[in-house]
């Protein structure tokens, strides 16, 4: 069985643990450098990217996740975790993991006040599973992904913009899925993102 | 609504208030007074700020009405930080509110701190776009405050004392009563809501799921980072720290040593390491010692 590791410091991890062992994984909290070395896949929740980011850097783990996902490892990132794996956060040298070929923006849409749900158009459709009905995203104080690099398929779009890509084993949200009953994003993640099999 | 048209933008759901209270777990929350209060929080690793004029401990010192802070310190706070910043106004002060909502801060604190405006009401809060976080001492509390529309509850402690007994006590108080309404059995729970002075279908959601419907956070009286991994093991989803952090010897230390402590809280060895050499906590005030009219903590019901 594979485990996914759920990078568990600061923003709500809880939900990416709850919905994964939900979908039948191993599902573990990452806070040290043993656990994230051994675990199949990670998730980098939402939450503040600059305190994950710190928190990562000040206990060893930044230079280990980059060098695993170097090595192929399976991410997904919603929103904080987003922007933790952009190759580029607009106007900020705060610390990263990297690795996505994208430029984001931070807080792109506004204050708290400007977060809302949407519904999200399929863009690029590599899975049947998106057709299955619309995909509903929440956006919290959000990033925007500003432009993307030619090795990066845009898989969902709002206005216009990216919310959601894929980069090899990284698939990155700038949205919420795990606030929403719909499971399509994470059993992508797992099952031809990852290409962990199916629970039986 | 059945006539809402999803394609477009639906902001300030409740969905998007409780989300954010989500996104605000396992971290640190830190008063402030001074954008460079805030920049010495934000670079400690706080998770937010909460912009205040004065913390509780000089409230207390120095009395007299405690009420919203001036907009321009707040305005300044929100250019000096990319994380989100709070600002409290007075209970029941919807004025207040407005203007804070106004100033587009992401999280009201409708708090006992500041001089309450409204013997009888709190705000309501379902009125407004921006979500509220409100302090409680037992569970009836909280889910009165849920039931207005507060996005995230806190445990109320006692502010400004560095004395983390209260936290503690009204953090088991709503644990333990949330564990009582999950032994109940269905036509128990009426007398239960009855009893709590609390919304009906709130009790029954929380005896069926055994948890509170929001993000339930711990305040008042955390000085050092063991208190703060206290709060957490008890259960506290994440914990505000008021007075603690700037009225040490040594804030940035301290204010970092929290939110390690808060991201390592059943690591008693990384603990131990966190709170070395620290300096001195802010002295404090016991709670023992304090007259029942001195505690900020019976402001509201």
């Amino acid at each position: 069985m594979k485990t996914v590791g759920v990078i568990s410091f600061q923003g709500d991890f809880e939900k990416h643990l709850e919905r994964s062992c939900a979908l039948g994984m191993r599902a573990v909290p990452v806070r040290d450098t043993e656990t994230a070395a051994q675990v199949d896949a990670i998730i980098i929740p939402g939450g503040e990217s600059t305190t994950i980011g710190m928190l990562l850097q000040r206990f060893g783990m930044l230079d280990l996740i980059g060098g695993r996902i170097r090595e192929g490892l399976p991410v997904l990132a919603t929103c904080a975790g987003t922007i933790l794996l952009a190759e580029e956060i607009i106007g900020s040298d705060q610390p990263r993991i990297g690795g996505l070929h994208v430029a984001v923006r931070r807080n792109a849409y506004g204050r708290q006040i400007e977060s809302f749900e949407a519904e999200v158009a399929v863009s690029n459709s590599d899975w049947a599973g998106w057709q299955d009905g619309s995909v509903l995203g929440v956006f919290i104080r959000a990033p925007i992904i500003d432009s993307v690099s030619d090795d990066v398929t845009v898989i969902l779009e709002f206005e216009g913009k990216p919310v959601m890509v894929r980069q090899g084993a990284l698939l990155a949200a700038t949205f919420h899925p795990e606030l929403t009953a719909d499971t399509r994003v994470h059993e992508y993640f797992f099952h031809t993102v990852a290409g962990f099999p199916r629970a039986t | 609504m059945s006539d809402t048209l999803w394609t477009e933008r639906q902001k300030s759901t409740w969905r998007t208030k409780v989300g954010l209270a989500e996104m605000l777990k396992g971290g640190v929350i830190m008063d402030v007074t001074t954008a460079e209060q805030a920049k010495i929080a934000a670079e400690a690793g706080a998770q937010a700020v909460m912009a205040l004029e004065r913390v509780p401990a000089d409230i207390r010192a120095q009395g007299g009405v405690a009420r919203m802070s001036d907009p321009e310190m707040i305005q300044k706070i929100q250019k000096s930080v990319s994380i989100p910043v709070m600002a409290k106004c007075r209970i029941g002060h919807f004025v207040e509110a407005q203007i804070l909502e106004a100033l587009g801060v992401d999280f009201i604190d409708e708090s006992e701190v500041l001089t309450p405006a409204d013997v009888n009401y709190h705000v309501d809060k379902h009125g407004f776009s921006v979500p509220f976080v409100c302090g409680c001492r037992d569970l009836g509390e909280a889910l009165r405050r849920i039931g207005e529309g507060a996005a995230m509850i806190r445990t109320k402690g006692e502010a400004g004392t560095g004395d983390v007994v209260e936290a503690v006590r009204h953090l088991r108080s709503v644990t333990d009563e949330i564990r009582r309404l999950g032994s109940l059995k269905p036509e128990q729970l009426m007398g239960a809501a009855k009893d709590l002075g609390a919304p009906y279908d709130l009790v029954v959601e929380v005896a069926r799921t055994g948890k509170l419907p929001v993000p339930n956070f711990s305040a008042g009286g955390v000085a050092t980072p063991a208190d703060a991994a206290l709060m957490m093991q008890l259960g506290a989803e994440a914990v505000f720290v008021g007075s603690g952090i700037f009225k040490s010897d040594d804030p940035a230390p301290r204010a970092r040593a929290i939110v390690d402590a808060v991201a390592n809280y059943e690591n008693p060895a990384k603990l131990a390491e966190i709170s070395r050499g620290l300096g001195q906590p802010m002295s404090g005030i016991a709670v023992a010692g304090m007259a029942e009219s001195e505690k900020l903590s019976v402001r509201g019901w």
